[in-house]
C-alpha cells in the first residue's frame, strides 16, 4: 500500500482552505517567488496531460530551486517526471501512465529507477486518478465508482471497495487527493488569479480546487473587464490562486491548444541522449535547458523564433 | 507501374477493427490502429458513429495527414463537437454511454486480461511498462470491448503477470462478482484471427482464421489451450477501398506503416 492517508484527510485539508488567504489581491509575482512556497516533501499536483498545456515554466523554475522529497502526480506524466528522477527531487510518482508516446518507445529511465526501487510508483486508472483530485476538489474522502474493480491497481494504492448504503452493491471507494501544491498552464488569467483556459480542459480544474497552494502561470495577462465580459470561460475562481506568473510559451516544447503545437522533434533529440548515455543524457539536457538559462526568455532563445513560428503556425491549421 | 504496398499488421487491425464496429454505436478510441479502425467504418458502413478520445474529445473528424500520437493533443480533437474535462469523458463511459471499446496491451491471457503495468510483478519488475492509462477504465465501464493486438507467443500468456485491465479475471461470473456489473470482452482481433469468449468458462475461443492462417498455426502461436469453435470462419482479406481509405488518412503510413 503506497496511499499516504494525509492525501485524503479531508478535514485537515478542509482546514488549510479555510486558513489560506483567499483576498482578491494582486497574484502576479515571478517564477522564482512563486515556486518558493514549494516545500521539500511536498506533494506536488501538475496540470495539463502528457505533452499538453504541462506547466515547464513553473516546473523548470522548481528544479533549479533544487528540491527534495517531493511526490509528484499527473494523470500522463511526461518527461517532466523523469527530470524530477534524475535530479533526485522526486521520490514517489503518482500517474496512470508515464512516457512520452508510442514513437518514442519505453521510459528507460522510468525502468532503470521502478526495476531497482529507487522511486515508488503509484499506478491508478486515468479515471481512478481523476476521481482522486475531483473528491478532493469536492472535499470529501471519496468517491464511489465502478473503476479498476477486480484489477491488480486495487493492491497497488491500497484502495478499498465499499458495500453501496442503498443497493448493496459493491463499489470502489476511489480515495481523495489533497496535493500540498498545484502547477498549472493557463491561457489566459487576471491580475487577481480568475483563470480561463481554452480547448482541453484535462483535470485542472478539480487540481485547482484540491490543492492547498496553487501556482499558475499563463500565456496571457488579461484585464478585470476581459474576464468579466466572458465569465463563463473562468474555470478557476482567483481566490483559489496564490500565485500567477506571466509565462508565453509556459509550456513550449509541450503544447498549448490553440496558440501553438508540440515539438516532437525534440522529443526524439532528448530520447536520443537518454539512448546514448542513460540517466547522464537527462542530466545534460537539464543543465542545457533547465539550470542554464537565466530567464526564459534565454531558454526559449535554445528553441529558435523560426521553430515557435512554425508551432503557431502548425496550431493555427489544427484549430481552425 | 509500381505494385501496391503489402498489407501491414497495422492496416489488417484497423481494417478488421473497422468491421467489428456497427453504424450507430459510441466508440472510445485510442490512437493507432483503433483509430485508424474506427475512422474507416465511419467512411464505409458507420457514418452514424461517434468517436470519443479518452483526452476529452467527443466526436473529432481528424484531419489526413495530421493524426495524433496522444489522446490528448490538438490532432486528437480536430474538428470535435465538445471537448469535455478528462474524469467527465470516462463518467459517460462509467454512465452507460459508450457501446464499445477498443484497447490492446502488451500481456494478454486467456481470459482476457490485460497487462500494461509490469512485467514479473509489480514491486520490483523485470520490465517496468508504462500503465493502465485509460485501459482499465475503458475495459471497465464500455458496453463492450475489442482488443487489437499482433498475435505473438509472448503476448498471449495462460495468466497475465498483473491485471491492469480486467477482462474476465479467473473466468466464470468473476468479473461480476468484483463488481464489474456492466460490459467485458466482446472480441479479440488479432494478426492470426477473431477470437469471442466462451460464455459459461469465459476462455477465450478461435471463431475466425484470417485467410492463410491455419487452426493449427493459431493454435502454435498461442501458449494457453486454446477453445476453438465448431466451425471456424475464414474473414475477407482487407479489400482495395479499405486499404485506399486507411492510406488516404495517413498517407506518409506513420500508424499503419
Amino acid at each position: 500500500m503506497t496511499i499516504d492517508l494525509r492525501e485524503t484527510d479531508f478535514q485537515a485539508a478542509r482546514r488549510r482552505i479555510e486558513a489560506k488567504p483567499k483576498s482578491a489581491r494582486e497574484k502576479l509575482t515571478s517564477l522564482e517567488e512563486a515556486v518558493g512556497r514549494v516545500k521539500d516533501g511536498d506533494h506536488v499536483a501538475l496540470g495539463g496531460c502528457l505533452y499538453t498545456r504541462t506547466p515547464l515554466g513553473l516546473v523548470r523554475a522548481l528544479l533549479r530551486r533544487r528540491p527534495h522529497g517531493l511526490a509528484l502526480s499527473r494523470n500522463l506524466m511526461c518527461y517532466e517526471g523523469e527530470w524530477g528522477l534524475v535530479s533526485e527531487a522526486v521520490t514517489k510518482v503518482v500517474t496512470s501512465w508515464m512516457g512520452i508516446g508510442l514513437p518514442w518507445g519505453l521510459s528507460r529511465i522510468v525502468r532503470e529507477y521502478v526495476e531497482s526501487g529507487r522511486v515508488t510508483f503509484e499506478e491508478w486508472s486515468h479515471l481512478g486518478l481523476g476521481l482522486r483530485f475531483r473528491a478532493a476538489a469536492m472535499g470529501v474522502p471519496f468517491l464511489p465508482s465502478l473503476t479498476m474493480l477486480g484489477s491488480g491497481l486495487m493492491d497497488v494504492g491500497g484502495s478499498r471497495t465499499i458495500a453501496c448504503p442503498y443497493t448493496g452493491q459493491t463499489l470502489h471507494a476511489v480515495p481523495a487527493l489533497f496535493p500540498d501544491v498545484a502547477l498549472l498552464h493557463v491561457h489566459r488569467a487576471d491580475r487577481l488569479g480568475n483563470c480561463q483556459i481554452d480547448g482541453y480542459p484535462h483535470m485542472d480544474a478539480d487540481i485547482a480546487l484540491a490543492a492547498s497552494t496553487v501556482l499558475v502561470s499563463a500565456e496571457e495577462i488579461v484585464s478585470e473587464g476581459e474576464i468579466r465580459r466572458r465569465p463563463d470561460r473562468t474555470v478557476i475562481p482567483g481566490f483559489a490562486v496564490d500565485a500567477l506568473v506571466h509565462v508565453p510559451y509556459g509550456c513550449y516544447p509541450h503544447e498549448c491548444y490553440g496558440l501553438y503545437d508540440a515539438d516532437p522533434a525534440h522529443f526524439t533529440e532528448y530520447v536520443a541522449g537518454i539512448q546514448s548515455r542513460g540517466a547522464a543524457g537527462v542530466a545534460a539536457y537539464l543543465d542545457r535547458f533547465v539550470y542554464g538559462p537565466a530567464t526564459h526568455g534565454e531558454y526559449l532563445a535554445l528553441f529558435g523564433d523560426a521553430a515557435l513560428g512554425a508551432a503557431r503556425d502548425r496550431a493555427r491549421v489544427l484549430t481552425s | 507501374m509500381s505494385a501496391a504496398p503489402a498489407v501491414t499488421a497495422n492496416e489488417f487491425l484497423a481494417v478488421m477493427g473497422a468491421r467489428e464496429l456497427s453504424d450507430h454505436q459510441t466508440v472510445f478510441t485510442g490512437v493507432g490502429a483503433p483509430m485508424m479502425a474506427s475512422a474507416l467504418a465511419q467512411r464505409l458502413h458507420a457514418p452514424h458513429l461517434t468517436m470519443v478520445v479518452e483526452g476529452g474529445v467527443v466526436g473529432p473528424e481528424w484531419k489526413p495527414g495530421w493524426l495524433p500520437i496522444s489522446t490528448n493533443e490538438m490532432r486528437a480533437a480536430y474538428r470535435a463537437q465538445m471537448l469535455p474535462a478528462i474524469t467527465d469523458i470516462f463518467l459517460m463511459a462509467q454512465r452507460g454511454f459508450l457501446d464499445v471499446g477498443f484497447i490492446g496491451g502488451a500481456q494478454i491471457d486467456q481470459y482476457g486480461n490485460l497487462n500494461t503495468s509490469a512485467i514479473g510483478g509489480y514491486e520490483r519488475p523485470k520490465v517496468k511498462l508504462p500503465g493502465s492509462g485509460g485501459a482499465n477504465d475503458i475495459i471497465s465501464l464500455c458496453g463492450q470491448v475489442i482488443i487489437l493486438t499482433v498475435h505473438e507467443p509472448r503476448r498471449f500468456v495462460e495468466r497475465v503477470d498483473f491485471v491492469t485491465s480486467p477482462g474476465y479475471l479467473t473466468g466464470g461470473d468473476s468479473r461480476r462478482r468484483s463488481g464489474l456489473l456492466f460490459g467485458g470482452v466482446s472480441r479479440v482481433v488479432t494478426t492470426l484471427g477473431l477470437f469471442g469468449f466462451e460464455p459459461a468458462s469465459r476462455r477465450m475461443q478461435l471463431i475466425a482464421v484470417h485467410p492463410g492462417v491455419s487452426v493449427d498455426e493459431v493454435r502454435a502461436q498461442t501458449p494457453f489451450p486454446l477453445l476453438v469453435a465448431d466451425r471456424v470462419q475464414t474473414t475477407a482479406p482487407p479489400s482495395a477501398r479499405e486499404l485506399e481509405i486507411l492510406r488516404s488518412l495517413d498517407p506518409t503510413r506513420q500508424f499503419t506503416g
